[in-house]
This record gives structure tokens, sequence and C-alpha cells, in this order.
């Protein structure tokens, strides 16, 4: 079937069965290989994109249902890596293999549209649906925080503790 | 251990030689390796160790050699060259090099030994850089070397107040012979710019902006999509298949057996062997896998698809075996642990058990090969990409001289990754289409073919004398194999607390297994740590003594014993008493251990263990409420790897992660064999842990020492499991003995 994607912002036809995840759509018909595929069934949070500026896993939305939205994928997040979360993201160093990360920073950024401000709380359930097999979790916190206020202490309850590094060497 | 320059050598013997013979231009070298072969045709750049490029413009690209499997080498290797190299950082650019041991040593990510193999060979390619260089402008200027300095990429004559560019001097050193290793000297690392300075991570610009930099992003000019169905049981192969039918299905371009084979060889990529299976080529990924779901294959599974393989069965023998003899004695630290056992004032026993686990990698196995004319060319994300390439000659009959691999970033190793099964499969695919191929494993496939840790069974004994001191151990550790041989990652060695009592005992007994084992991250010791890290958390309560305070008593013996266990985990020699009493020391001080009233449900639990020529000790709180949830609340590590910490920020990140990672198994995850067969199949069977459950204070604490740098993406897991257990009996009195502890009726608060 043919459908039409909008996806950040360019209108792209498509053919491909209605049931097509959107994730392969992106991935194999579109070249776009920056949204992963990790488990299939909406478990890992690697495929997540914005549908309407709504954080959705692309791996169980089909390409029928997509058509009808406004779809982001981490390539347009911004035009130049310039989104708060891709920076805060990169100072504070947060990827370890790094393969989860697209989707960690389009699900943080949804979370950040809709609270400027997020508590610890807030995080842990926005965030909870998107699995770091290296575990970056403390780092991701870090960052999410640090984006909600670009160059400014966080307003709302502050990141968990940065834990010391290298204490070494005094003994 | 200390990296001194003869087992430097031996070293880079064992890795095959070409990239150090070519540093160090000795007789035999110079007939092996072309040293100036590599200059040709660079014009103004320079590439005097196949490492390092420098521009007109003064910017340096380093190669990164190394797999990049998450662990940050693509960045912490060119590290070192730059730091000796003497340039700033940023005008470093790193790139990945492809498959050449010729140029690079041996390429491979594992068994933490990036650092340890690295630390001075890579250094002294950076050092023989900066001497060539200062030897060019030294001539250029008709000045001493000895005269002339170096800072930030330039050479400086103060005497004459001169000074000139790497980029502008480059083309003159590219004429330089290689100079006597002994007239090359590294920094007194006080002097460090770049060494011991936090660097981003190299790729993490393309990382947060969606770039396709992985093995699965691979995209090539008429590229099919491919799948490959195997049988669930271990050496299952195809009977038959509706072959004729899946071809019809819309997208298919092609569906095939491919024969199961094996070929002499094999170990460090697995064994030898393609498995029999059905490939389903198509033109996107998704029409593969849903023309899958239509696929029916006639299987004969063979020896292991019977109900005795088993996870429940294998409970029943190993507890049948545990109270025969055992088969053979894997060591025996001379005392006699019997009769000892029985003079003891109190003796403790305890069944210990751990399951087997997947990898999990968030990335699933994938790979991109292209066969044309004879030729292959592979996108790899292989942990081993030599033995990956080894064995596709082998298997599919393609000198290795026609066969490039690319190495490419990899989303997690944690071990999977050396087990190249998927590169002969896709390479085999992609010869059978005379086309560009990505085959690509779903989950589940990753999870039914995982190389699984593999469980096993410890049945211990341990006696305490009237003064509460241990003076006997016996360790009945019944584990996987046949014909007295363990399965692959399946022995243990004697570990803790071997040599520093009077009377210890290890012995084994097998049970048959079919399925594939293998390593993963902190193989071995990431079960064993548990089983011995508890059991002496058990008999510290025995003997009535504090459990920091039972395991410094043994610790403060005189011995010092090697014990390395077999494998990776032995590399570098055996534990140092003093390094662990100091690094237990620190964590307890900086946890505050014996110092806090905790509230009722909230407890303590320590733990330490040796593997990978790291010392960690670990100390976990945490709180347990009425429903057995559980709420990790602080995380102190403490540890010793060395002198030098090459890359602090992601250092302390790299032990974040192992912690978590430790605590995902040590909570939820488990295969679980039934019929030869995986039950779990997907992440929500094989649960990871989750942002809300992850401690929210993890501190990290390095006690720098006297010691060469060894590797860090292993040594600090261990630990966490036994930590974790300790503090639930101390906040409830439960010892737990088997994991993971869903199976006890625990869950994350």
């Amino acid at each position: 079937m043919q459908f039409k994607l909008i996806v950040n912002g360019h209108t792209h036809s498509v053919d491909a069965p209605a049931d097509m995840p959107l994730l392969w759509v992106l991935r194999d018909l579109l070249g776009m290989h920056g949204t992963k595929y990790g488990c299939g069934i909406g478990q890992c949070g690697a495929c997540t994109v914005h549908l309407n500026g709504v954080a959705e896993r692309s791996c169980i939305t089909t390409v029928e249902m997509a058509a009808k939205a406004k779809i982001t994928t981490i390539e347009g997040l911004s035009v130049d890596g310039t989104h708060p979360v891709q920076i805060a993201w990169q100072e504070v160093d947060v990827p370890q293999c790094g393969y989860c990360q697209s989707g960690q920073i389009m699900a943080a950024a949804a979370l950040l549209a809709k609270k400027p401000h997020p508590t610890d709380q807030d995080i842990d359930t926005a965030m909870d649906g998107n699995l770091c097999r290296c575990g970056t979790y403390l780092r991701i916190r870090q960052a999410i925080h640090k984006a909600a206020v670009p160059n400014h202490a966080p307003a709302g309850k502050p990141a968990a503790k940065a834990s010391t590094t290298s204490k070494g060497g005094t003994r | 251990m200390s990296i001194n320059r003869r087992s430097f050598l031996q070293l880079s013997a064992i890795a095959g030689g070409g990239f150090l013979l070519g540093l160090f231009p000795e007789a035999e070298a110079e007939a092996k390796v072309p040293v100036q072969g590599g200059r040709q045709g660079f014009g103004r750049q320079l590439s005097p160790q196949a490492y390092i490029s420098i521009a007109a413009n003064g910017i340096i690209t380093i190669m990164a050699g190394n797999p990049e499997i998450g662990q940050g080498v693509k960045t912490m290797l060119p590290m070192l060259i730059a730091e000796e190299l003497d340039v700033d950082w940023k005008q470093v650019r790193v790139k990945q090099a492809g498959l050449n041991p010729e140029k690079y040593g041996m390429q491979f990510t594992g068994g933490s030994f990036a650092t340890p193999m690295n630390w001075d060979p890579l250094r002294r390619v950076g050092a023989t850089g900066r001497h060539l260089l200062v030897l060019a402008a030294a001539q250029a200027w008709g000045v001493p070397p000895a005269e002339c300095t170096t800072e930030s990429g330039r050479v400086f004559h103060k005497a004459t107040n001169k000074s000139i560019g790497y980029g502008e001097i480059a083309a003159r050193a590219t004429a330089l012979p290689l100079p006597n290793p002994t007239d090359v000297k590294l920094k007194d690392p006080k002097n460090y710019k770049i060494i011991g300075h936090s660097k981003g991570g190299v790729d993490v610009p393309d990382i947060v902006t969606g770039k396709p930099i992985f093995g699965i992003d691979v995209s090539l000019p008429g590229m099919l999509y491919a799948v490959f169905q195997k049988c669930p049981v271990t050496g299952g192969s195809v009977v038959s298949a509706n072959l004729t039918e899946i071809k019809k299905l819309p997208g298919v371009k092609n569906a095939f057996v491919i024969e199961g084979k094996e070929a002499p060889g094999g170990g460090f990529g697995g064994p030898n062997r393609v498995e029999s299976g059905v490939a389903i080529v198509a033109t996107n990924w998704w029409a593969a896998q849903s023309a899958r779901e239509k696929l029916k294959v006639t299987w004969k599974e063979g020896r292991w698809g019977d109900a005795s393989h088993s996870s429940s069965v294998f409970a029943k023998r190993a507890a049948e075996l545990s109270i025969q003899a055992p088969a053979r004695t894997l060591g025996h630290d001379g005392g006699e642990v019997e009769a000892a056992l029985k003079a003891c004032k109190t003796v403790v026993e305890g069944a210990y058990s751990y399951p087997f686990l997947a990898h999990g990698t968030l990335e699933p196995q994938n790979c991109t090969a292209d066969y044309k004319a004879g030729k292959l060319e592979i996108w790899s994300n292989s942990q081993a990409p030599g033995s990956g390439r080894g064995m596709i000659s082998s298997l599919l009959n393609i000198p290795e001289a026609d066969i490039t691999i690319h190495m490419v970033r990899a989303g997690g190793g944690f071990g999977r990754r050396f087990y190249n099964d998927f590169l002969v499969e896709a390479a085999a695919i992609s010869k059978t289409m005379g086309a560009p191929v990505k085959l690509i494993w779903s989950r589940e496939d990753d999870m039914a073919h995982d190389w699984y840790r593999p469980g096993g069974f410890h049945f211990l004994k341990g006696g305490v004398d009237e003064n509460g001191k241990l003076i006997a151990w016996d360790d009945h550790f019944v584990s996987f194999g046949e014909g007295g041989r363990f399965a692959s990652e399946c022995a243990l060695g004697p570990g803790f607390p071997v040599g520093l009592i009077p009377n210890y005992g290890m012995h084994t007994s097998l049970i048959p297994l079919g399925a594939k084992t293998g390593a993963m991250r902190a193989p071995g010791d990431n079960a064993y740590a548990f089983v011995i890290q508890s059991f002496i958390d058990e008999l510290a309560h025995a003997a009535g003594k504090d459990p920091v305070a039972f395991r410094l008593e043994l610790l403060n013996s005189p011995q010092a014993p090697a014990q390395g266990n077999p494998g990776f985990g032995g590399f570098g020699g055996g534990m140092s008493n003093g390094r662990m009493r100091d690094v237990l020391n620190l964590v307890v001080e900086k946890s505050g251990w014996g110092k806090k009233t905790l509230p009722k449900g909230t407890g303590m639990g320590v733990a330490f263990h040796f593997s990978h020529s790291g010392h960690f000790a670990e100390v976990v709180q945490l709180r347990v409420n009425a429903k057995k949830q559980v709420r990790v609340e602080h995380v102190w590590v403490a540890g010793d790897i060395g002198s030098t910490i090459v890359n602090p920020a992601a250092a302390e990140s790299m032990v974040h992660g192992a912690i978590i990672d430790g605590l995902g198994a040590v909570m939820s995850q488990e295969i679980t064999l039934e019929n030869g067969r995986a039950k779990q199949t997907n992440f929500h069977e094989h649960p990871m842990v989750r942002m809300h459950q992850a401690p929210p204070v993890i501190d990290v604490y390095f006690n720098k020492t006297n010691n060469a740098p060894s590797g860090l993406g292993e040594p600090p897991l261990p630990p966490i499991l036994p930590a974790v257990c300790n503090a639930i009996f101390a906040a409830t009195g439960d010892r737990v003995r088997s994991l993971p502890l869903t199976k006890h009726g625990y869950d994350w608060a």
C-alpha cells in the first residue's frame, strides 16, 4: 500500500504493507538508521520516536498508524545536534555503547517538552521504558536535569549526587 | 604486575607481533614487516607505526585498532598515543582501523585486556612519533635534538627561539629511520595532560545525532536483508522446509537451506562451525522476518532435545552428584579437609547455585557481507574479528587474503560477540546470493542462540574453630562437560580463600551439556564471586564476627598466594592480599560500615573479588519491605587497577555500568532450558535493570597503586552480586543461596 509519511518535516511516499512497523519503514525503506531495533515488542525503547510530540515505540507502531501523525526521529530532533538534550548528553558523556541512546534522547526530549523541570520521580516514570544494557542511568538522569535548565542549576529536585571519581592516590 | 620490556616483547610475540616488531626494527622484524613500506605514498603525512597520520595543517589522525563495544577503547587507546606524541586532544581525530593484524597486532576486545596490552606499546608508538618529529626539526635547524622540546603539536628550540608545527615537519620526518627503542623516552606521568584527564567518547557526537555508526546500520547499494532460522536445539539440522511457499511471499528474493558444517580449529571465536538452518532473503528485513512466520521446518534435533536436557533435571542431577565422591579434584591445598571439618567447632554447609544467563546486547547480532567473484567483504561488530575471518575461511573455502573485515561500532558486547556464528552465517548467505546481504538476528534468535553464561552448583562445607578462625573449606563444584572436560567457560579454578587457610579442597563433577556456553563479562568470576563471598559471609556470622573483620583476618594472613582463575581472569598473576585489604579498608571507610544505625529492614552487605588483574571491594546498602521488594539505596565501590586511570570520567561510568549489570543478574535474570530449548524469548522474560530500579548513588573510588594499569570492563562486576545477597541477609536474616532473587519472591521496589 502507498502511504505518505511526514518525517522530520519532510513528506515521504512509501510502498509498504499496512502492518509494517514504522521502525523498519524508517530504517530499510527511508534509510534513516538512527532509530534502533532492540526487541521488536515495545520492551526496550531503542526505537523511540515522536508521533505528534509524544514518545512512541516505532517497533510496535504500524506505518498505517504513523501515516496520520507528524513523525520526529533522532535525525530531526535538531538540525545540527544542538537540542538541549543532545548537548547535555555530550557534556555529561552519557553513552557507553550508545545503541539505546537515540531512544533515550527522544524519550527525554518528549519528557522535557511536557515537563520542563522534571523531578527524579518524573524521570523514573518517563524513562522506565528505555533500557540501557550498559547501565548509564545515573548519567542519563544527570543529563536530563542539566538539559532542563541549560547553564543553570536544576530548578527541580537536584540530580542524584554525581559520584566522585578517582579519589584514590591518597592512601 | 609491571610490564617490563621483556614481558612487553613476550606479549607481542603472543599477539603475532606485526605492529610491535615494526616499532622495534630488529633483524627478524625487518624480514617480516616492510617497515618503510607503509610510509610510501602518504605525501606530507607521517605514518611511522600505522597509527599516526599528521596532516600539513597539524590535524593528527590516530587509528583505533580494537573493536569498540562501548567500553571506550576507541577513545582511551588513542589518548595513550596522543599523550606521548605531545599533541592537544582537540587536534586529534580518531579513525577506526579495519582488521589488519600485520599492522595493529591482535585486534580483539575482551578479558579487560585493552589497557594492560596497550599501555606500554601505544605510549611508545606516540613517543616514537614525537622522537622522529623532534629529530626532523633538529636536523632542519642544525641543532642537537636534545635541545628541542615539544608541546601541543609543535617542536621548539628555545635557545634560537624557533618552533615548527608537527604538520610542517612531518614530511621530513617520514624520511627518517625508526629509532632504536632505547632512544625513545616516555613522559614522566606527572607531566600528563591527556592521560588521567577525562575525555568524552569520540563517537558521542555521532551517537546523539543518530548517525549510522553501528553494525546494524551498515547499508550498501543493492543490499538485501536476511533472517536465518536455526533449530531451537543446538546441533539440530533441517530435514525439510516449505521453501517453495516462502519464496512466493512478498518481498522475498530467495529461501534456502544452509547445511551445518564443522571444520577443525576454532577456539577464541567459538567452535569452527556453522549451524544448519533456513535463510530467508528479502528486500527489507521486515519482509524476511514476516516470511519466517509462515516457515515450516522439520528438524532433526539430535542428541540434546530430550527432557533430560532441562534446567530442573540438571538441578536434581547436581544434588545426586553432590552426595557422591567427586569425579576429580581441582585444587587441594595440603591439609586434611574432611578431618579438619570433623574437628571444627562449627561447620556450615551451603548448596549454592546460579543459572544460565543471556548476554542480551541491545544491538542484536548482525553482520553485513558482500561476496563478489571470490572476494568477501565483511562489516563486523565482532569482538574477535580475526577469529571470525579464520572461521569464514575454513568453513566457506575463501582464502583469508580474500576476506576484508571492516570493524564497525558494536551496540554492546559483554562477551557475546567473541562468538562469530553470525559472521559466518552472513558470509554464507551472501555467497549463495552473490549480493550484499545484511543478516539481522531477531531478539528471539539472540536469546535462543546465545552462548550462555553457564549455570553451576557448589556444595560447600566450611569450618571455624573455637576462636572463630576459618580452618577448613570444601567445595564440590558440579558443572557441565563430558569425558572429564569442562564445556566452554564452565571451568572454575580454586579461588579465595585457597592458600589462606590450613585446609582447602575444591572438586568437581560434570553433567553433559548441549546448549552453547561462553564468556560473559567477568566470565567465571561473575558467578564464582557470588558463591565465595556469600559463603564467607555465612562463615563470618557462624564465627560470631563482623563480616569485614572476618575477611580482613583472612587477608592479613602472611601468605600471598598466586590464585589466578583459569582463562582471562588469571591474567597478570594472582590476587595481592595487600591490595585487596587496602580497597576493602577504603570501601569500609567511605561507606561508614559498622558506624551507622540503620532502620529495620535496611542492611549493608560487603564483598570483594579479584579478577582480570583488578582488586575490587564493594558495599551495598539496601532496604527490603514486607513484600520483599528491594530498593538499593547506595553502592560504594573501591578498586585498584594500578597506577593510572586513563580516562577517569569514562572509568567511573564503566563502574556504574558494571554495578547495574550485576544488579540485573542477581535480581531477575535466568535462562531456563527445557528439552534443550531456552524458555525465555525476549527482555520481558530476562529483565535488565530499569531507570527506577537503579541505585540513586554509586560512589566510585580508585586506590592508585604502584602497579601497571590494568583493565576495568570486568573486575567491578563480580562483587556486587554477593554484596547484594549479604545486604539482604543483614536486612532480613534470609540467606539466599541460589539466583536469581526473584525465585525467592524478591523483586525491585
